[in-house]
């Protein structure tokens, strides 16, 4: 075990295991602590979406970043991480929804992202399930799904390969020299870098991070069902609300044949108990997209729980606060719908900062600073 | 009172050729009477027919009327059903 290692980081998930992987690949030593199982927790839940998001600029300039890294990861594993370049179809309903969809194919392609509009006639001859009367929408072919657990082991792989520890344990909280464990031990650290979402607050109850519940079904394999992964237009709403229970559409078709059916989001519920008056929700929801999906057969569903932000952009930097049990801390937070997509960029910009490099893109809007609330409010003491 | 209207037999199509069956006889019954008792094609294309015949293994998976993945075992059979098994059509 590493005596003192430059960089402890709290959580094996796909954005620990990414941040694991890039600060030992620059050289430093690195312990990663998970109280569970590897890219167990909001990695294994969702979808695995690698998905470029425009709905501010900053998100558009890290998902598309971070696809750029995701390409060169899966080059040559893309059957380890069940790699699908399926690309996504925007749906639009309605005139309305179809404005909207020019709009976003002209902001990807001034950022050289390929994107074709399609109309009602176009749409149907992609995806012959729809349900009749949608207006049409917008195929981003660059897209692609993974299955993020697998993902998650292969990042974590390579950390150790490059000399990284694995400890199963749970960190009860962070000091000025490290961390205690709940084993009863502790490590001194060079740095502490937080990454295990949700679960955060637990240990820095001064960040801003909300949870948000969400549910998949997984169904039976219909081979060539759909092929582009499918969201509604109307998702952008609903994953914005400040408030309430949502759903929206959002359907996937994996490797083997299966769907992934989605998506519903909740505020503060933080247990992943099966709400099925949710689900049931949910299912209706998307079956007014695809009605055959009633008759398809689902073979499991199960919930997960979202880090949010309260501006939807990730918390990626030094943690600044003064208080000693603060210096040092890094975070890598808050990732909400976007963990797996933002997962390799996350890396990059931590680990440019903590090597102090130029990062490829700015920092600045995702530096946990931009929350004065949280410089001030950190307990004094463990 | 004998009922004069349910059929003391039941004629289906299993992969196209028709069989002649009691009322109340399970698909996957019907399945194993007509000769070949399998159902599906494993992952890797191996054959599987039922092991449980209590709906729980999945293995009696067969399309029934165009719909896949129906558990043989667990549905009885219907005057003209249209039963394929995985040899014999790809499901969709």
């Amino acid at each position: 075990m590493n005596c003192r290692p430059d960089a402890l980081v709290i959580g094996a998930g796909i954005v620990g295991a990414a941040c694991a992987a890039e600060l030992a690949a620059c050289g430093l030593t690195v312990t990663i602590v998970e109280r569970h199982v590897v890219g167990g927790g909001a990695t294994a839940a969702g979808m695995g979406h690698l998905v470029v998001m425009d709905d501010n600029p900053a998100e558009l300039a890290l998902t598309r970043y971070s696809l750029e890294l995701w390409r060169e990861f899966v080059a040559g594993r893309k059957q380890q991480n069940e790699y699908s370049p399926c690309g996504t179809l925007w749906i639009a309903a309605d005139a309305e929804e179809m404005a909207a969809a020019a709009a976003k194919q002209a902001t990807l392609a001034t950022h050289g992202i390929g994107c074709e509009l399609l109309d009602a006639a176009a749409l149907y001859r992609l995806e012959p399930h729809l349900r009749p009367g949608l207006a049409g929408g917008l195929r981003v072919a660059g897209d692609a799904i993974v299955y993020p657990p697998k993902s998650a082991a292969l990042l974590l792989a390579q950390a150790q390969q490059r000399g990284a520890q694995l400890l199963s344990d749970d960190v009860l909280a962070i000091d000025a020299q490290g961390v205690t464990l709940a084993s009863g031990g502790r490590i001194d650290a060079g740095l502490v870098l937080v990454a295990n979402g949700v679960a955060c607050a637990q240990l820095l109850p001064e960040l801003p991070i909300q949870p948000k519940k969400g549910h998949v079904v997984v169904t039976e394999r219909y081979p060539d069902f759909i092929r582009h992964q499918l969201v509604e237009l109307g998702y952008i709403k609903s994953a914005h609300a400040g408030s309430g229970d949502s759903v929206a559409f959002n359907l996937q078709p994996r490797p083997t044949g299966q769907l992934l059916i989605g998506s519903s989001r909740q505020f503060d519920r933080s247990d992943t108990t099966l709400d099925l008056p949710m689900v049931s929700r949910m299912l209706a929801h998307a079956a007014q997209f695809v009605p055959q999906l009633a008759q398809l057969k689902a073979i499991r569903c199960w919930s997960g729980v979202r880090a949010a932000s309260p501006d939807g952009l990730p918390l990626l930097g030094p943690h600044p606060g003064l208080q000693p049990n603060r210096t040092n801390v890094w975070l890598a937070v808050g990732h909400e719908g976007l963990g797996i997509t933002t997962a390799l960029a996350s890396a990059r910009l931590l680990a440019a900062q903590i090597t102090a490099q130029a990062a490829a893109i700015d920092i600045l809007p995702y530096l946990p600073a931009r929350f004065p609330a949280i410089i001030d409010t950190a307990p004094a003491h463990a | 009172m004998p009922d004069a209207i349910a059929p003391e037999t039941i004629t289906l199509f299993i992969n196209d050729r028709p069989l002649t069956v009691a009322a109340g006889t399970s698909v996957a019954a019907a399945i194993a009477i007509g000769g070949n008792p399998v159902t599906r094609l494993s992952v890797t294309g191996m054959p599987r027919a039922p092991l449980c015949g209590m709906g729980i293994c999945q293995e009696c998976r067969v399309t029934i009327d165009g719909q896949p993945h129906q558990l043989a075992c667990q549905t009885p059979c219907a005057p003209q059903m249209q039963v394929w098994t995985a040899p014999y059509k790809e499901i969709t």
